[in-house]
């Protein structure tokens, strides 16, 4: 019984040291947390790689997720130091909300466009054949930013869509194109080039282009405000345009 | 040793009082602080609004159907995993059960390859001219996979602790198979049926992952209770904990109410 337990303390002691000896080795490192909209998961992700390698000492940790959802959580308290929005009306909120520090910045731009499975089973050949009843159409649901830009499509196109399911997130729309159980369905056209081969684009037309405008700013409880003003540079800034219009984004 | 207490006698160490209360405490603090966050002043309009009244509508329709199905499928399920002297019986209750253990989108995932368009049988009814994704069908479809290992697992149990003797009475006195399962099998096991099937019922009250993935979300058609909370929770928080609360009481009361009648049912 004895030696058990003191074979558990010097098992728990070298645990211990074994975990402090890892953080020995580098200084302390700022983190700089970064909220970011779902839709901008691999820009955002190529961004804190070139900004971790431009400031050495700070490590960026980001976190992805549907815009209304990260103002909620910022709201409820997650400590973070910047948040990228996938449209103003999510930006909005937070500014509402006192999280913000500052004016927020458009960065980006995003527009819907339709995509339908690769074989295209629905033969959708325009927007104007959404309409169509025997076509299964998905889309985000109006509470969400890709929703509320797919009502705007609506409205400034006349074309009444019936949807077999309103999504609470565009990539929740983007999976139920790709696997084939939809027939269309209106997603960002960053993301209908993320998904390659799997989709077919269809273009809206663009007088009926409902555009989001992505919005980044910095927080007002950041305890990292300087590594969180350089970061709103690079993603305001060249660099960030590169690698936001090579994925589709469109310029501010 | 051997004195006895005739009052206040207890098998349960002292100790265990404490890691009971702290387990209790992670069960009963979330709800608690949820409680602390509804708006009281706006509950009855944030739960009476059209879109809740029909997702929680939809939830009863859906999980007394799928309840039903639960209880059609699982009592044979369960009969024969527990009666039945078959090979392999180790195996088939391990897939039975599989349901359980598997994430909730993963079945939903699993469901899409099966009954899907292009699904595995979803592509023979399709040209049957039956479509099943994006309907309240796969609603129940996706409530009864996930809620099914709950009725097999209880009545199974029941079953078990069940003596056989009674039912090998009635066979040795001329009683065939099915009139045994009626007089003597079924109403032996009437409790642990009913507690199955109550928590069958919980559990596709609460689906979501199942039904996001391969259901679709829809208003009146596809968007159950959870889905809507699960929305809501983007634009309006508060709504969202209020619909939160309606869901904690409906389980509560259907799990509660379930009590007396199960014991009742037992003691006959």
């Amino acid at each position: 019984m004895h030696a058990r337990a003191s074979v558990l303390a010097v098992l728990l002691t070298c645990l211990g040291l074994g975990v402090t000896g890892c953080g020995s080795g580098s200084p302390p490192a700022t983190v700089l947390d970064v909220h970011a909209a779902a839709s901008l998961t691999d820009t955002f992700t190529e961004l804190a790689e070139q900004f971790e390698a431009q400031h050495p000492g700070v490590e960026v940790s980001l976190n992805f997720a549907g815009s209304s959802a990260l103002v909620q959580q910022l709201s409820a308290g997650a400590p973070a130091d910047v948040l990228a929005t996938a449209d103003e009306r999510s930006m909005a909120g937070a500014v509402d909300a006192g999280l913000v520090d500052g004016e927020p910045e458009v960065f980006a731009t995003n527009v819907l466009t339709v995509v339908v499975p690769a074989d295209n089973p629905a033969g959708v050949g325009s927007l104007r054949d959404l309409a169509d009843p025997g076509v299964q159409v998905v889309v985000c649901a109006p509470q969400v930013p890709c929703g509320a830009a797919a009502e705007r499509v609506e409205e400034t196109s006349g074309v009444r869509l019936s949807p077999v399911s309103e999504e609470g997130s565009v990539t929740g729309v983007l999976g139920k194109v790709v696997s084939g159980q939809a027939d269309a369905g209106l997603v960002y056209v960053t993301d209908a080039r993320s998904a390659g081969d799997a989709v077919e684009v269809v273009e809206v037309p663009r007088a009926s282009r409902a555009v989001n405008r992505l919005s980044v700013a910095a927080l007002a409880d950041s305890d990292a405000t300087e590594p969180a003003r350089q970061f709103l540079e690079l993603v305001a800034g060249e660099p960030g345009r590169e690698v936001l219009a090579g994925a589709g984004f469109g310029a501010p | 040793m051997t004195r006895r207490r005739p009052r206040g006698f207890s098998t349960v160490p002292g100790w265990v009082w404490i890691p009971a209360a702290l387990g209790a405490l992670v069960v009963v603090l979330p709800v608690l602080g949820m409680l602390a966050r509804v708006d009281r002043d706006g509950f009855l309009g944030l739960i009476t609004s059209e879109s809740s009244r029909t997702a929680l509508w939809l939830s009863l329709r859906t999980a007394t159907v799928s309840t039903a199905l639960c209880v059609l499928l699982g009592t044979p399920m369960a009969l024969v995993l527990a009666r039945a002297r078959l090979p392999g019986a180790r195996l088939l209750r391990s897939l039975a059960l599989l349901p359980l253990v598997l994430p909730p989108v993963v079945g939903g995932i699993a469901l899409l390859h099966t009954f899907g368009r292009y699904g595995l049988v979803g592509r023979y009814l399709e040209l049957a001219g039956i479509s099943i994704a994006f309907t309240t069908v796969a609603v129940v479809l996706a409530q009864t996979f996930v809620a099914l290992p709950f009725l097999v697992v209880s009545l199974e149990g029941a079953l078990r602790s069940a003596a056989a003797g009674y039912e090998e009475v009635a066979a040795t006195l001329g009683a065939r198979p099915t009139t045994v399962l009626r007089r003597v099998t079924l109403p032996l096991v009437l409790p642990g049926l009913a507690s199955g099937a109550v928590l069958s019922f919980a559990r596709c009250l609460g689906e979501f992952g199942a039904t996001l993935t391969f259901a679709g979300s829809l208003q009146g058609t596809t968007r159950t209770l959870p889905l809507e909370i699960y929305l809501l929770r983007e634009t309006d928080p508060d709504a969202a904990v209020a619909l939160s609360l309606v869901l904690v009481v409906v389980a509560v009361l259907v799990v509660g109410l379930s009590a007396p009648v199960r014991r009742t049912v037992g003691r006959r």
